[in-house]
């Protein structure tokens, strides 16, 4: 049993926070959110250079074979720098999509672009009224020669907007909540039939919904068994949980230091505000609050390797959970500890709030897995 | 990073294991299941058979009859204790007096009270709080004179747990009255038995007589009772506080109460089927197991720390312990209360140990839930405890 990190995991932390410290600050990042898509390439080169974007895929496809440890590193510093670009959607989603279901073929069709950059990915999950169901899908993918012809609209698909490629869930057989008859396919994003409405998120990312109508993709788009891929979604998609768990504590992090660090500052009836003592155990129970969340992304993190599917899944049901009572509790005490300050978009503690918040709505929030854990059985 | 435990660990788990299996009275665990109190005899009896078998005061220095395991190891004794369940060692002897007498002892008084400790041949009780001293515990008046080859102790302390049972007190002073309070104070030991030393019971609101008062009245003490230096006192009390940083959690108690709520759960019905089906219900336990789990990654991350980096700095992740350790033990007594509902009602009348048996153990279960609301409230209350994070860890 061993919390540390190795001495490689160690500098690629410091590499990580040494690029964000030089190249992501409040006033930059504001910057990127004004460029075209609403990031910065630049940026992305630079993750690019210094190996991240390439960091979960194996040796043999060009990466680093970097594991969970590893990922959880980066999304920590990209949460507390509060970063736009989309790695999640791309090395997190897209990445992991092709690691467990890729063909050689489509991994050297993919991969080698999402390590240097060039290309983005983008997963079109949800629907109009699947909320946080993998498995209610009424997208259809009907077999047409030996490819299909792909029908159905998404809805918030992250990096939408930019992607080159997606990454659709689509029925191939069966009724909308069945668990069977689901595949996933790679959609170009300029494919014929395919639609996008773009829009900024709340959390300054971007999105877009997305109909497909008619849209023709060959056999190679067929990621994994195109009728029995559910568990490959909710394979990829606990990962993404287990990252945003890890993003979700690097964004606590920062709002607990900035905080705390206003109200030292911050002078009222002539003393600073943090002298007076409610506003002492409010900032300790975030504290708290944050420990816990850590301690769970790191059971999160190693929960990613368990064997056992359902074990897996609970235990990152379960730090879900803990994440999503942390961060509302952070987020909200941290706008608190500010008063009025941190009520303007000039701040920068609103901001960690707003993608605190919208994190919990992401691959479903407390009470939807607290039901999952429950339904379990527990974890005792 | 790894979360996993090593196959040493493991053989070490499945061997304490089953010393617990093979040698708890099976008795005494029942009434731990049931939670019940325990009566001296039965704890004692205990604690000598973990004594024979080397393992009274684990975590003393190897020189002092301890085990030498890593902090891991202890983890893991810790745990199996909590689960089986089996009694804790008596924390004021073996987590609180011992440690300051091996520490800051003469070599006299370490070669004559480390071994009763270790064999529970002395109960040690704890003489800190008093009536006008619980959260500034340095406010302290209780005096000790000297006359002579004697301490001539005065005054009362209170909360003072199972005193009823004690042979010993590790006594916080006042020395010299003229300083500031922190550096007046000493630490001195006596028998519970001296001429001037009454103990007045404190029913609790769980009916329970867990606590006491304990008056001097001209406690005559011999003078080489004094433990390490005159006035350095509360040096002493800080070491011993900080002493148990990851025992606090409790983490495997609460393991063991919620096993109890689930097969409780199982067998109670609300509106004609095991509450354990009744989804909101269901929910709450989950939520509650969730924090458990939290908060024991949070311990392990203490654990290693300390076993990599030794118990010098502590990790600041430590102060979390006894803020959710206790607020989950308090849960886990709710959740009983919910399963058990309108059954709650009966009481139990005590008997003098508290150990009355006339009642189902249902009957136990309201007074467990009146009885943990001490948790948040002893060892530094929460509120302490939040205001050690603002000022050691926040920097407030």
């Amino acid at each position: 049993m061993d919390f540390d990190l190795s001495e490689e995991q160690r500098l690629l932390k410091e590499s990580i926070d040494g690029l964000l410290t030089d190249s992501y600050d409040f006033e930059q990042r504001k910057k990127y959110m004004a460029e075209k898509g609403g990031w910065s390439k630049t940026v992305w080169l630079k993750l690019a250079e210094q190996g991240l974007l390439g960091l979960p895929f194996s040796e043999a496809d060009g990466g680093f074979g970097g594991g969970g440890v590893e990922t959880m590193i980066v999304m920590e510093a990209l949460g507390k720098a509060l970063v736009l670009e989309p790695y999640l959607a791309t090395v997190v989603i897209g990445g992991g999509f092709l690691r467990h279901a890729g063909t050689d073929a489509q991994k050297a069709a993919h991969v080698p672009s999402i390590i240097d950059g060039s290309k983005t990915l983008a997963f079109a999950q949800l629907e109009k009224n699947s909320r946080y169901d993998l498995f209610d899908v009424t997208t259809t993918a009907k077999k047409k020669g030996d490819g299909y012809v792909i029908d159905g609209e998404k809805f918030v698909v992250l990096n939408g907007e930019n992607a080159d490629t997606l990454i659709v869930t689509a029925r191939t057989k069966g009724d909308r909540r069945d668990k069977s008859g689901i595949g996933v396919f790679l959609v170009p994003a300029n494919a014929k039939g395919v639609a996008k409405k773009s829009y900024p998120t709340q959390d300054g990312l971007h999105a877009a919904d997305i109909t497909f109508t008619g849209v023709e993709v060959g056999p190679d788009a067929v990621l994994g068994n195109p009728e029995a891929s559910l568990a490959l979604i909710e394979r990829v998609v606990d990962e993404a949980r287990v990252a945003l768990c890890a993003e979700a504590v690097g964004l606590m992090d920062e709002s607990l230091k900035t905080t705390v660090e206003y109200i030292k500052t911050r002078k009222q009836f002539g003393v600073p505000i943090g002298s007076f003592q409610s506003l002492q155990h409010r900032a300790s129970d975030m504290f708290v609050a944050t420990e816990q969340a850590r301690s769970m992304s790191m059971f999160a993190t190693m929960a990613n390797d368990f064997e056992d599917a359902r074990e897996r899944s609970n235990a990152i049901a379960a730090a879900k959970v803990q994440i999503g009572k942390s961060a509302k509790f952070v987020g909200q005490q941290s706008i608190q500890l500010h008063g009025g300050i941190g009520m303007t978009m000039e701040a920068k503690i609103g901001h960690y709030f707003k993608r605190l918040t919208m994190i919990e709505n992401t691959f479903g929030d407390t009470d939807y897995h607290q039901r999952r854990v429950a339904d379990a059985g527990g974890l005792i | 990073m790894d979360l996993a435990f090593t196959k040493e660990e493991q053989a070490f788990r499945e061997e304490v294991r089953q010393f617990f299996r093979d040698n708890v009275p099976p008795d005494t665990r029942r009434k731990l299941v049931e939670g019940r109190h325990l009566s001296k005899d039965e704890m004692v009896t205990w604690w000598r058979i973990l004594n024979k078998k080397g393992w009274g005061v684990s975590h003393w220095p190897k020189e002092y009859g301890g085990t030498g395991w890593t902090p891991v190891q202890h983890y893991i004794f810790n745990e199996e204790l909590q689960a089986h369940p089996a009694p804790q060692p008596l924390a004021f002897g073996v987590s609180m007096v011992g440690p300051v007498i091996y520490t800051f002892g003469n070599e006299a008084q370490k070669k004559y009270y480390l071994p009763r400790i270790a064999n529970v041949d002395d109960w040690w009780c704890q003489g800190f709080s008093e009536p006008g001293s619980g959260s500034d515990l340095a406010s302290l008046k209780t005096k000790a004179e000297r006359r002579g080859d004697k301490w001539i102790i005065n005054g009362q302390k209170t909360w003072t747990t199972l005193a009823q049972h004690a042979d010993m007190i590790f006594c916080l002073c006042r020395t010299d009255p003229s300083a500031k309070k922190q550096m007046g104070i000493s630490f001195i030991v006596f028998s519970m038995k001296s001429k001037g030393v009454t103990v007045r019971p404190i029913q609790t609101i769980d009916g329970g007589r867990e606590v006491n008062e304990v008056f001097f009245d001209d406690v005559e003490v011999p003078i080489e009772n004094l433990i390490g230096e005159e006035n350095k006192g509360w040096d002493y009390a800080k070491f011993l506080l900080g002493n148990e940083r990851t025992g606090i959690a409790r983490v495997g108690v609460s393991k063991e109460r919620i096993r109890r709520i689930k097969d409780l759960a199982s067998k109670v019905e609300s509106a004609g089927k095991p509450i354990i089906q009744d989804s909101a219900f269901r929910e709450k336990l989950a939520a509650c197991e969730i924090e458990l789990k939290a908060l024991e990654l949070t311990q392990l991350r203490v654990v290693a720390d300390e076993g990599k980096h030794g118990k010098g700095k502590p990790n600041p992740a430590s102060s979390v312990l006894k803020i959710k350790g206790s607020e989950i033990q308090q849960t886990t007594t709710e959740l009983l209360m919910e399963v058990i509902g309108p059954f709650a009602a009966p009481y139990d009348v005590h008997g003098d140990d508290g150990s009355n048996e006339a009642m189902d153990w249902t009957a136990q279960i309201a007074p467990s839930y009146f009885n943990n609301r001490k948790v948040s409230i002893y060892g530094g209350s929460n509120e302490i405890q939040r205001n050690i994070i603002a000022k050691a860890v926040l920097g407030l």
